[in-house]
């Protein structure tokens, strides 16, 4: 024990003679620790909240809001299904759209196909995406998308569909979440060891093989987080869809045809909504929007969680 | 140094910021602030109003947050503001549970009107009071339908799918258009009925007035309801709709005012225009309220209330025409002051 070095010897001494740091520690802990919980408990007052306001409607109409499609505030009538439909198809349709070409970005941008002088403003621009405003999305969909598409969905349609539709927002939605996908999923493929991509190069395999059967598996849990951020968005945005998706209530019989997403719900009748159950039930639809949302990222997390398992 | 400089600097705007705003802010305190909230559809009028009042009293501040009537409604409720605004007054239910009597003070009165665009058509259309209410049940779903070819003889109507338009956001406009939908048709009173919110049979909803006027000059073939104010600014073609006498009217400040000097008011002024009886009168009209306590919790709030709410009917009116909203008839203002003068 005499074979104490110099060095440790200063350490110690430093460490005690620094103990107004350790209270410094202390303090920085404890504000974190506020941060932490703030946040958390935050999260919870708004669930109690939207919970308790909605306790009329629930022990009113139980589980069969959920299958119910009548919404007639006249009759005090509330079925949330038409809501819950039109929020997972335009999410699905919008996801079915931006997985694919965002995840095709990411590749694109990382990948050495083109000189880093053009990927650049590329990349840039994409990201400039998610800077437009959702109230700009909505009066652009209005004025040139809905033009464009409504020929298209009248033809597959069978001329009945006036471009107002479930496919239509689906579509601006899948524009809206797209940075998010292509942004996101490119870092997460930047990150990769260029180790990884060597040696699969050296084994033999190509370009492509490289890509799909080594880049995209380990950056799985990064791009399922990616898309799991992006079907956040979709399944809450609001202000573009309400604009576009025709708000009707109704499961239609063709993705043409107008529906309405419960986000789009919440924004057109909050503000005039008189009526106890008729409050309620919005807060209701509100709590069930709240609750998808929470299942998709319990599923998302399940799948990542199994997938890097299964690699291990 | 650059640092030293640049703070010195801020340091000076700091100093001729506050040194320019106190002034200000002592007149502030000197003044009395009104708050109010609610219907957002006569907010042009009410902030011209509020704006010309502050010139001519400068002590009186008002300040309206054009939230939506039913947000009024809550507010004035819950007493978080000095006075609401509605376009549906309010019911006996929303009454009875303010802490004390509101009174329902009408202050003008708009109209709702039909635009429409129709390819090939550059006439105002005519539209009786059975096609308009089947138009919007979905039983007449053609242009070129016989029962509005009937009204506009020598427009060539086209061969085309009627796309209705309606609001999808609670809104007065849409309870003014249902409430003279109920009237005129019994099928709609039935099946549909009036309210902010209705169980629409058919047609797409957009938000607000602008979202209607953007969508029906987007779709061909589309018809929709809006704000007469809203249409005139924006020059958009309105139909001439037949009244209770058989007439068809266009809409104007002075066929409002006919409709409004042919109404019998209740007590309460909460009168809804559903259907106006006389010959000049275009049909889908709609007052719009002030919901004021009876007894105000603040004494010099309630004096300056009732001194703004009475030059608001008296030289506060010229403002109205102007913006194309209805000046109220003599007999209504009568009985608007005599309300008004219970306020303590």
């Amino acid at each position: 024990m005499t074979q104490l070095t110099d060095q440790q010897e200063r350490t110690s001494k430093e460490l005690v003679a620094n103990t107004g740091n350790f209270q410094a520690d202390a303090v920085f802990r404890l504000i974190l620790r506020i941060a932490a919980v703030a946040v958390v408990s935050m999260l919870i007052w708004m669930a109690l909240v939207v919970a308790g306001e909605s306790l009329p409607s629930i022990t009113k109409f139980g589980l069969g809001f959920l299958f119910d499609t009548n919404w007639d505030p006249n009759s005090d009538a509330f079925g949330g299904l038409s809501f819950v439909f039109g929020t997972l198809a335009t999410a699905f349709i919008a996801m079915a759209f931006a997985v694919p070409v965002g995840l095709g970005i990411a590749i694109f941008l990382t990948e050495d196909f083109l000189p880093e002088q053009v990927l650049t403003p590329i990349s840039f621009m994409v990201e400039l995406l998610a800077a437009i405003p959702s109230v700009v999305y909505g009066l652009w969909g209005i004025f040139v998308m809905i033009p464009v598409l409504r020929p298209l969905e009248q033809g597959l349609s069978g001329g009945s569909s006036s471009g107002y539709s479930l496919f239509t927002a689906g579509v601006l939605l899948s524009i809206m979440v797209l940075p998010t996908v292509a942004s996101i999923s490119r870092d997460v493929l930047k990150s990769i060891p260029r180790s990884l991509r060597n040696a699969s190069l050296a084994l033999g395999a190509t370009r492509w093989e490289t890509i799909f059967r080594v880049m995209l598996p380990a950056g799985t849990s990064g791009i399922v987080g990616a898309c799991v951020l992006a079907l956040g968005r979709a399944l809450g945005e609001t202000m573009a869809v309400t604009m576009v998706i025709g708000n009707t209530a109704q499961i239609p019989n063709s993705p043409f045809a107008p529906g309405y997403t419960i986000a789009a719900l919440l924004a057109n009748e909050f503000g005039e909504a008189s009526g106890g159950l008729h409050v309620s039930s919005l807060f209701f639809a509100g709590l069930l929007l709240f609750a998808v949302t929470l299942l998709i990222n319990v599923l998302a997390e399940i799948f990542v969680r199994r997938v890097s398992l299964e690699r291990q | 140094m650059q640092t030293k400089k640049w703070t010195r600097r801020a340091f000076a705007t700091l100093a001729a910021l506050i040194a320019l705003t106190s002034p200000i802010a002592i007149q502030a305190a000197n003044a009395l602030d009104l708050n109010g909230a609610g219907a957002t559809f006569p907010e042009p009028l009410y902030t011209k109003w509020f704006f010309e009042y502050n010139k001519k009293n400068p002590n009186v501040k008002i300040n309206y947050q054009a939230i939506g009537s039913g947000g009024g409604i809550n507010q004035i409720t819950k007493k978080t503001v000095d006075f609401g605004a509605s376009d549906a007054a309010m019911t006996d239910e929303e009454l009875s549970k303010a802490p004390s009597k509101i009174l329902m003070l009408p202050m003008t009165a708009g109209a709702v009107v039909i635009t429409y665009n129709v390819p090939g058509v550059s006439s105002a259309l005519k539209f009786d009071r059975e096609t308009l209410a089947k138009i919007y049940r979905g039983r007449i779903v053609k242009w070129n339908d016989p029962k509005i070819a009937k009204d506009n003889p020598g427009v060539k109507l086209p061969d085309q799918s009627i796309s209705v338009v309606r609001r999808a956001d609670g809104s007065g406009t849409s309870f003014i258009f249902t409430n003279h939908l109920s009237a005129i048709s019994p099928e709609w009173k039935r099946d549909v009925g009036s309210g902010k919110t209705v169980k629409w049979p058919i047609g797409i909803g957009a938000k607000g007035n602008d979202g209607v006027a953007a969508q029906v000059q987007q779709t061909p073939g589309s018809i929709g309801y809006i704000e007469y104010a809203y249409a005139l600014s924006n020059k958009l073609p309105v139909a001439t709709l037949q009244n209770l006498e058989g007439k068809f009217v266009s809409p104007s400040v002075d066929s409002i005012s006919a409709a409004l000097e042919g109404t019998k008011y209740p007590e309460n002024l909460r009168a809804f225009i559903a259907d106006p009886d006389g010959a000049a009168s275009y049909p889908i009209v709609g007052l719009t309220w002030l919901l004021v306590y009876e007894k105000m919790d603040d004494s010099a709030k309630a004096a300056e209330l009732t001194k703004f709410i009475d030059w608001a009917l008296t030289d506060g009116q010229q403002y109205a025409k102007p913006l194309q909203y209805a000046p109220l008839p003599a007999s209504l203002v009568k009985l608007v002051k005599q309300s008004v003068s219970q306020v303590k």
